[in-house]
């Protein structure tokens, strides 16, 4: 591993408090060993939160019996390559393409953003949309923020919307919505995962109850969690409980922050802004509703609408193809491997040259194992092994 | 890009507040706020917005997982992610919208 300074630093870090880790650590391998089919896969669905789990070294202190896994919660990540090569075709028109950071080294079929702003197009990252709205008042030339995230950032962009855009500003929707993320899984048939931690930050603006027909219609709990180290220990205990009574239902352990209903203001704006489309997620399959495409009376700032996108011939690379064909980015994404399964992980696929878009983002599974380590290689903790 | 930041509100000029994060004070939008806000009020900020009021009793448990991750360096993501979302904000002096 590349720097194995910080991962030392990152499983030496303190719980705030140690023995309530300890505590919660002994109740789930207590409740893991109540459960008949081991080992038990729970999974969550939030690049923050694997950044956590990572960093606090949470594995190493849950029993084997506990598999917890990252699911397709890294939007970046699931940015397929046709939306990159749009971003990139736009930039290399001569438009001003600004998006979050995390997407710039994304591949597409021929380049990523990187490529194409080290090859002269005109690429900026922003921190906000309101960043590339400040750009777009600054030129006469045309602004197209490329879109990416979760109901997050989406919100974000549906704000600006509304208040109003300079003329020569367009939005390139990759904005995916969190539930068909679950649900993808959910509904594959030889799934493992019997339970899901919902991403705390994300269901603020959804609320808790919004997953409630998805934990009904496939029988599994979902508890939403935080984003300390106890949180997450306490949200694993609290599924692994549900698991064993077989009582699929939603739970909140994240009450500081998230409500039933949401932030209603920030979804009346969403709504109005943007609707559920069906679209391809890399690696992964085509999800119904997954996507968050503009309204039709938002046409005019769609830029896939402006610069007649829709026509645009499928770029080709045979090499770039070939290498990704060896990525499995949607089968760690979907829970049926690992970062450590994949051959290019670590060798031809690295931060600085990825080769799948979860190593490039810092909420992607492979980003993320490769700077703090992944499942540790400890002997098992616990009795229910 | 999921993580939010606490921050505390300073200023309210119309739809935008003048906000403090640990020293470093920012301007976020207040569109997207859940509940109506006054200076003093504590609220959680994704991508240069206001996304929800952190009510009294929250304020502390809020600040406590940020005040541990920025002592960290940017080698870390998760400090990395916070510190991004903290330049989400805009400088003070960039003036209105």
């Amino acid at each position: 591993m590349a720097d194995t300074d910080l991962q030392a630093r990152a499983h030496e870090l303190k719980f705030r408090d140690p023995n309530q880790a300890a505590s919660l650590a002994r109740a789930i391998e207590r409740v893991v060993a109540q459960i008949d089919d081991r080992p038990v896969c729970l999974m969550h669905v939030c690049g923050s939160h694997e950044q956590a789990i990572a960093r606090f070294g949470l594995r190493a202190i849950l029993p084997r019996a506990v598999d917890v896994i990252m699911g397709p919660g890294c939007p970046v990540c699931i940015t397929d390559m046709p939306e990159v090569d749009e971003a990139v075709a736009l930039a290399e028109r001569g438009a001003h393409v600004a998006t979050y950071g995390d997407m710039l080294r994304v591949p597409g079929t021929r380049k990523s953003l990187a490529d194409a702003q080290a090859d002269g197009a005109r690429v900026h990252v922003v921190y906000s949309i309101d960043q590339a709205v400040a750009l777009a008042r600054t030129t006469s030339d045309d602004v197209v923020f490329f879109a990416t995230g979760f109901e997050t950032t989406a919100v974000a962009t549906a704000a600006v919307v509304l208040a109003g855009l300079p003329p020569n500003f367009s939005i390139l929707s990759a904005h995916k919505f969190v539930p068909p993320a679950m649900e993808i899984v959910a509904a594959l048939p030889d799934t493992r995962i019997r339970g899901f931690i919902a991403a705390g930050h994300a269901a603020i603006i959804t609320g808790w109850k919004l997953f409630e027909p998805l934990a009904e219609r496939y029988r599994l709990p979902i508890v939403v969690a935080g984003f300390e180290p106890l949180d997450i220990l306490a949200a694993v205990l609290r599924l692994l409980e549900l698991v064993r009574d077989g009582d699929a239902r939603v739970e909140n352990l994240y009450p500081r922050c998230v409500t039933a209903d949401g932030n209603q203001n920030a979804q009346d704006q969403l709504w109005r802004v943007f609707e559920p489309a069906g679209g391809q997620w890399r690696g992964i399959a085509h999800v119904p509703s997954g996507n968050l495409a503009l309204r039709s009376e938002f046409a005019h700032l769609d830029a896939r609408v402006r610069f007649g996108l829709r026509d645009m011939p499928a770029p080709r690379s045979e090499d770039r193809e070939a290498v990704a064909r060896e990525c499995i980015c949607g089968e760690i994404m979907i829970g049926r491997a690992s970062p450590t399964d994949c051959t290019l992980f670590g060798d031809a696929c690295l931060p600085e040259a990825p080769v799948g878009a979860c190593m490039v983002s810092s909420e992607g599974t492979c980003r993320i194992w490769y700077q703090y380590g992944g499942r540790p290689d400890l002997a098992p903790t616990g009795t229910a092994s | 890009m999921c993580l939010g930041v606490p921050g505390r509100i300073v200023d309210i000029n119309g739809l935008v507040a003048t906000v403090d994060f640990w020293g470093v004070k920012r301007q976020v939008r207040l569109e997207l706020v859940d509940s109506p806000v006054a200076v003093g009020d504590y609220v959680l900020n994704h991508v240069g917005f206001a996304i929800r009021r952190i009510p009294e009793e929250d304020i502390e448990g809020t600040l406590a997982l940020y005040e541990e991750l920025l002592q960290e360096s940017d080698q870390d993501l998760m400090a990395a992610d916070v510190r991004g979302e903290m330049d989400s904000a805009r400088e003070r002096d960039h003036g209105g919208h």
